[in-house]
């Protein structure tokens, strides 16, 4: 489902080896932000019709969809409940978080 | 070609000829012709740039670093009030790294309510990482311009070009305009090192952790010492292609002088004629003029004032509870050298007050009668 794997976080060993400016390189998939979620959005498949409303909305691209159904990729989802309010058959339910 | 213009013309004309492409700026007197003259250049198609309109300097500054940030050269201009409601921003443009150029109008601060010249508004922002040029006349207006563009983008920091209120901004004087060419082949287009692109992207200037950030302002510290080097460089390439020079310091008389002021902005230029006048009388003066105050020019500064027994630093403003900032900054540099002045300072001219020929000769006579300056500092043109 996810188009990129997760790359290593950098950390450089000198200034020498570092840009000027303070940047990212290349890819930010490292930092996954997922442990930023306090509640996090769980789909009723059986209730949901497929609109896709819930992927147009959500603010960090973390809703994919497969085989025609969305689906939450929480290593990336906030937790922002914007899919639960928009979602016309309230088929996905905002959860606490537990460990 | 040559044209009489006002010193705000003289900004524009040199963010002309440099070719900006964007321009944000916000009006505020005694700046608002600068951008008065770009935006009909940029109406007219007589520049090839986008003007943008904002509503504070604060937005003028962050559209400009948006602009830079995707690889345009960018210009704006503003003065006092303004400048300080930039200051956030400013820091911004130097840690980012992005080679903007401002013309700052020297005015002085509020309150009292002051549309006239003094330097706190420009010295109030001394740390904020930005080169700092100080001039005297509508042409080194023109021609600095072109300069801090070519060294803020070889260094990727940003640029002050400062003048004083009315006794520049509104003064009229005959300036010789580059040819287009020669300022195309002296200033290449703008190429960064980085830029914000879809075609490769990047998150700039965003969270940085103590693991990198010291060794960001590390290296900003590191290229802000290979400048004055820099200066000397490219103001000689610039004489070479133009005809003038552009220093870091204007000594004048100084060779066998037994006192300098040491001066900046048009007071510099006020002294010459005073240190003419004082050599008439057989006063061997001599005047030293700041161009350049970030970087400080420290190997100028010493290698001047190591000729001279006596120098009187002149300032157009306070650092209130200490002393003038020029003069606080010269005695530094001077500590501990085996061959310096006796180092006298002086303020005068704050908030438009004329800084006149008469009052130099009271400072020479001040300096010239005792071995040591009497006060902390000396004040000339006080009504007390």
């Amino acid at each position: 489902m996810k188009k990129f794997k997760p790359t290593p976080k950098i950390v450089f060993a000198s200034e020498k080896e570092m840009p000027m400016t303070p940047m990212s390189l290349g890819s930010m998939l490292y930092n996954l932000t997922g442990a930023w979620r306090n509640i996090k959005p769980v789909i009723d498949k059986a209730a949901c019709i497929q609109c896709g409303i819930c992927w147009k909305y959500c603010p960090d691209t973390s809703i994919y969809i497969e085989d025609e159904f969305p689906v939450i990729d929480y290593d990336y989802c906030k937790g922002c409940g914007i899919c639960a309010e928009e979602c016309p058959s309230k088929c996905i339910a905002m959860v606490e978080e537990e460990k | 070609m040559k044209k009489v213009m006002m010193g705000n013309h003289a900004l524009s004309y040199g963010a002309m000829l440099a070719r900006s492409q964007v321009i944000a700026a916000y009006p505020i007197t005694p700046q608002t012709q600068v951008v008065e003259l770009l935006s009909e250049m940029c109406a007219s198609k007589a520049l090839d740039a986008k003007f943008i309109k904002v509503e504070s300097e604060h937005s003028a500054m962050a559209a400009c670093l948006g602009a830079s940030l995707a690889g345009a050269r960018t210009f704006t201009a503003t003065s006092a009030q303004g400048l300080a409601l930039m200051h956030e921003l400013l820091h911004w443009a130097s840690g980012g790294r992005q080679p903007v150029v401002m013309g700052n109008i020297n005015r002085a601060m509020a309150p009292g309510w002051s549309i006239w010249t003094d330097q706190n508004d420009s010295l109030s922002q001394r740390d904020t990482g930005w080169l700092q040029f100080y001039c005297a006349s509508n042409q080194e207006v023109v021609d600095t311009v072109i300069q801090a563009f070519k060294i803020s983008e070889r260094f990727m920091i940003p640029s002050m070009v400062i003048l004083d209120a009315f006794a520049l901004s509104h003064t009229y004087e005959v300036v010789e305009l580059p040819d287009q060419d020669k300022v195309d082949a002296y200033l290449p287009k703008f190429n960064p090192p980085f830029r914000l692109t879809p075609k490769e992207p990047h998150a700039f200037n965003a969270l940085t952790s103590p693991e990198h950030y010291f060794e960001l302002r590390y290296k900003l510290q590191k290229d802000m010492e290979k400048i004055p080097a820099a200066i000397e460089e490219t103001g000689r390439e610039y004489e070479k292609a133009f005809g003038r020079y552009l220093g870091q310091v204007e000594e004048y008389r100084c060779d066998d002088a037994e006192f300098v002021f040491v001066t900046s902005g048009t007071a510099g230029y006020t002294a010459r004629v005073a240190v003419d006048e004082l050599r008439k009388q057989g006063i061997k003066a001599g005047n030293l003029r700041m161009k350049v105050f970030r970087p400080f020019p420290f190997a100028k500064v010493r290698e001047a004032l190591a000729k001279v027994p006596k120098a009187a630093v002149v300032d157009r403003n306070c650092s209130y509870g200490h002393h003038g900032i020029f003069y606080q900054e010269i005695k530094s540099a001077l500590y501990g050298e085996a061959k310096a002045p006796a180092l006298f300072g002086y303020i005068t001219g704050l908030g438009g007050r004329d800084i006149t020929v008469d009052m130099f000769r009271e400072i020479a006579q001040d300096t010239l009668s005792k071995p040591r300056p009497s006060e902390e500092i000396g004040w000339i043109g006080v009504k007390r």
